[in-house]
C-alpha cells in the first residue's frame, strides 16, 4: 500500500497523511490512490512541506506500533524518532520501538 | 579572539531582519516552498529527518563563554536539550520550528553569531588548527588570517553561486591538525629562514563520493598576498568548474580533469591578473584582525612541572592535553564521546545544554574566556594551566566530560547517519557507540587509531580519513557498513581503501576487533595501528578481517 509522509511547515515535525489531514503517529495513516494531486493541494495549502508517497505495510510488528510499517528504514526511523535517543521519540516508554525500526 | 566591528554586527543584523521578513511571507503563503528554500538554506536551516535543522558558523571552531551559554538557551529553548558538534567546527540543532528559527538567528546575532553560509553553494566556514594560538610547534597564529578570509568571503558577491560548496582551512604548523589537504583549498602559514610569513597553497582536496588529496599548487605566496591567491583560485573555480552534473562540480574534478600542472597555470596567470587590480586588503586591516588575538595574559610563573597524585586525574592529563608554547601551559581537549562508568558510549558531538554551560564555565575559568570546537568533534580549552588541571578535571567529571580517550579507538568521529539526516543510507551513531563499548577495554593498549564512519558516500563522517574508516550503505534497504584501512587526515595524508565485502552492524563491530587484534599481534616497537598496515599493507589485514 501506499502512504503519504511529509513535515509540518511551521513545525519541521513528521506527519502522516490519516485521509483527513496530518497525523503525528503513522499507525493513523491512511492508504492513498492519487499522491500526486493531493501533495499539490495540501503542499499549497501549506499544511505540508517536501511531502512524498513511500510503500508501506499493513502487518506490523510489536508493541503499540502495530498497524501500518513503512517498507524503508529511513521511513520507519522518521516515524518513530532517532534509534539512539528512545527518550526522543514518539513512544519512549515502549521497549519494542526499536525493533519496529530495524 | 575577534570582536565584530559595527559592520560585521550590521551585516549579521540585517541577514536576521531579512529572513525574519522572508520566513513570514513562507508563513503567510507570499512565498512558495520552492522560493523560500533556496532562502532558508542560506541561512543554515536544512529540513531533515525529524524536522528542520539549523547549522550555526563557529569561524575556525572559536567560541567564548558568552557564546557557549547562548548555544546552551538555544538547545533548551528552541530545540531537545543538545546541540551536535560537527566536523566543519559548527553545531547543529535537530529540532527546530520553522516560525522560531528569525529568533533563534536573533539570538545568536546578540552575542557575533549567525548561519551564514553554511549551506549552499559557496564559501563554507572557514577551519583552522583547534590549537592555534597555544600550540609550540605554529610558525604563528594562523585566526587572524582564518578571520580574515572569513570577512573575504562573507556575501562575497562573485562567490555566492559557485558551482559547489567550498571549503578551506588554514593552518600554520608542520603538523596537520585540520585536515588541511582534504579541503577544497588548504593553506598553510609558512615562515622563510630570513622570517618572512608566506601562504603554502594546496587545493583540489576533498572527501565525498570521490576522495582527493590536494595537491600543492604554490609552496610560497608573501602574506600580503594570500587574499589575492585565494581570490584568483576561487575565480578560476567559478569559471572552469563544472555546472552540468553536481557530483562533478568540486573543485577536485577540475584539478584532477585539468591536472595540477595546467591548473595551477590558469591559477598563476589569474594571480597575475588581479595583481594589477590591486584587491589586497590593506595590512592595516590584518594588523586591526591580528590585534584581537594577541595572546592573553599568560602567568609567567605557572609551573611547568606538576604532579598529579589521583591516577584519574594523571590518565586524563597524559590523554587529553597536548604542549602549550608556554611551559607552564597545556591545550586540554574535552571529549565529547564519552564512556560512562558501566562502559556505555555516547553519541559523538553530542552535548546537553547543561554541559555546554559547564564548557563555558571552564573555559572561563581555565582558559581566559575560549574554548574550540574540534574537526573531531570535541571541544579544547586551548590555555590551561597545568596547576588547574585537577580542578578542571573535576568540573569536568562532575558533568560527564571527563573521559580520557582523545585519538583512542574510542574517540570516534560519527557522521549523525540515518537516526537524523535525509541524506543518509545507514546509522552511524550506534555503530560508533558499539564499537566504542567493546573496544573499550583494549584501547589503551591500542593506543592511537582514528576511526571515522559515515552513514553515506557524502562522507561527513571523513571514513576517507580513518585509520579505520566504516562506509554505511543501503544494500537493498538493509544497513550494510564497508570497512576502510589507512586513512589519514594529517601531514602524512592518505586515503583509506576498503577492504572488502561490508558487513551487518555486529560484523562490522566484530571485523574491527579483528582488524585491530592483527595491529596488536603485528606491531612493532613504537608503531601505531596506521604504521603497522602500512608496513604490512592490506593482504595481511584483509586475510585477519575475513580469514
Amino acid at each position: 500500500m501506499k502512504i503519504l509522509t511529509g513535515n509540518d511547515l511551521r513545525t519541521g515535525a513528521v506527519v502522516w497523511w490519516d485521509g483527513a489531514g496530518w497525523a503525528l503517529h503513522v499507525e493513523e495513516a491512511a492508504e492513498v490512490h492519487e499522491a500526486e494531486a493531493l501533495i499539490a493541494a495540501e503542499e499549497a495549502a501549506r499544511r505540508v512541506v517536501g511531502a512524498y508517497a513511500i510503500e508501506a505495510t499493513r502487518d506490523g510488528v510489536a508493541g503499540s506500533l502495530r498497524g501500518i510499517r513503512p517498507a524503508h528504514i529511513k521511513d520507519r526511523i522518521r516515524a518513530l524518532g532517532p534509534t539512539v535517543r528512545p527518550d526522543l521519540t514518539l513512544k519512549p516508554a515502549d521497549p519494542n520501538c526499536g525493533n519496529w525500526v530495524i | 579572539m575577534y570582536k565584530y566591528d559595527s559592520y560585521d554586527q550590521a551585516m549579521v543584523d540585517a541577514r536576521v531582519a531579512e529572513f525574519r521578513d522572508q520566513t513570514a511571507r513562507r508563513l503567510s503563503g507570499k512565498l512558495s516552498e520552492a522560493q523560500f528554500r533556496p532562502l532558508r538554506l542560506m541561512n543554515g536551516l536544512y529540513l531533515q529527518l525529524h524536522a528542520y535543522m539549523l547549522r550555526v558558523a563557529i569561524p575556525y571552531g572559536t567560541l567564548n563563554a558568552a557564546q557557549l551559554r547562548v548555544l546552551a538557551d538555544i538547545a533548551e529553548r528552541y530545540d531537545r536539550g543538545y546541540g551536535h558538534f560537527t566536523t566543519r567546527q559548527n553545531i547543529q540543532y535537530n529540532w527546530i520550528k520553522l516560525a522560531e528559527a528569525p529568533d533563534i538567528l536573533a539570538d545568536l546575532a546578540r552575542v557575533e553569531m549567525h548561519a551564514i553560509q553554511t549551506s549552499g553553494n559557496c564559501i563554507r566556514n572557514i577551519s583552522a588548527d583547534h590549537y592555534a594560538g597555544a600550540a609550540a610547534d605554529e610558525v604563528t597564529d594562523p585566526r587572524p588570517y582564518a578571520e580574515l578570509l572569513r570577512q573575504w568571503s562573507s556575501f562575497h558577491p562573485e562567490f555566492l553561486a559557485l558551482p559547489r560548496k567550498f571549503k578551506i582551512a588554514v593552518i600554520a604548523s608542520a603538523a596537520d591538525r585540520a585536515a588541511m589537504r582534504l579541503h577544497d583549498i588548504g593553506i598553510r602559514i609558512v615562515k622563510l629562514a630570513g622570517g618572512e610569513l608566506g601562504a603554502e597553497f594546496y587545493a583540489g582536496g576533498g572527501m565525498g563520493r570521490t576522495p582527493m588529496i590536494a595537491p600543492l599548487i604554490r609552496p610560497f605566496v608573501p602574506i600580503d598576498q594570500f587574499v589575492t591567491y585565494a581570490e584568483a583560485i576561487l575565480r578560476v573555480y567559478n569559471r572552469h568548474g563544472r555546472r552540468d552534473n553536481k557530483y562533478k562540480a568540486r573543485i577536485k574534478i577540475l584539478v584532477h580533469e585539468l591536472g595540477a600542472e595546467a591548473f595551477t597555470n590558469a591559477i598563476e596567470a589569474e594571480f597575475a591578473h588581479l595583481q594589477t587590480l590591486n584587491i589586497e586588503p590593506p595590512a592595516a586591516e590584518l594588523a586591526r584582525i591580528a590585534a584581537h588575538f594577541a595572546p592573553p595574559p599568560f602567568d609567567a610563573d605557572a609551573p611547568a612541572e606538576v604532579a598529579f597524585a589521583d591516577e584519574a586525574v594523571a590518565q586524563w592529563v597524559r590523554a587529553n592535553t597536548h604542549p602549550h608554547r608556554h611551559a607552564g601551559y597545556v591545550s586540554a581537549t574535552i571529549s565529547l564521546k564519552p564512556l560512562d562508568t558501566n562502559g556505555k558510549a555516547g553519541i559523538p558531538g553530542d552535548a546537553s545544554a547543561a554541559q555546554i554551560r559547564v564548557i563555558a564555565d571552564c573555559a572561563q575559568r581555565f582558559s581566559f574566556d575560549e574554548a574550540r570546537v574540534t574537526h573531531a568533534q570535541n571541544i579544547v580549552l586551548p590555555h590551561v594551566r597545568k596547576a588547574d588541571l585537577p580542578a578542571l578535571h573535576a568540573a569536568l567529571a562532575a558533568a560527564d566530560l571527563a573521559t580520557a580517550n582523545l585519538d583512542a579507538i574510542t574517540d570516534i568521529i560519527a557522521c549523525p547517519g540515518l537516526d537524523y539526516c535525509s541524506l543518509a543510507n545507514a546509522r552511524s551513531i550506534p555503530i560508533a557507540q558499539a564499537i566504542a563499548e567493546r573496544m573499550a577495554p583494549k584501547a589503551a593498549a591500542i593506543g592511537e587509531l582514528k576511526l571515522k564512519i559515515s552513514g553515506c558516500i557524502n562522507a561527513c563522517g571523513h571514513h576517507h580519513a580513518g585509520h579505520i574508516g566504516i562506509l554505511g550503505v543501503d544494500r537493498k534497504g538493509t544497513e550494510n557498513y564497508q570497512l576502510l584501512l589507512g586513512g589519514s587526515e594529517a601531514a602524512d595524508t592518505s586515503l583509506a581503501q576498503i577492504t572488502g565485502p561490508g558487513f551487518d552492524e555486529a560484523g562490522i563491530v566484530k571485523a574491527v576487533d579483528r582488524a585491530t587484534a592483527h595491529y596488536l599481534s603485528q606491531r612493532q616497537a613504537g608503531e601505531r595501528f596506521l604504521d603497522t598496515y602500512r608496513r604490512l599493507g592490506m593482504a595481511s589485514f584483509k586475510e585477519a578481517v575475513y580469514g
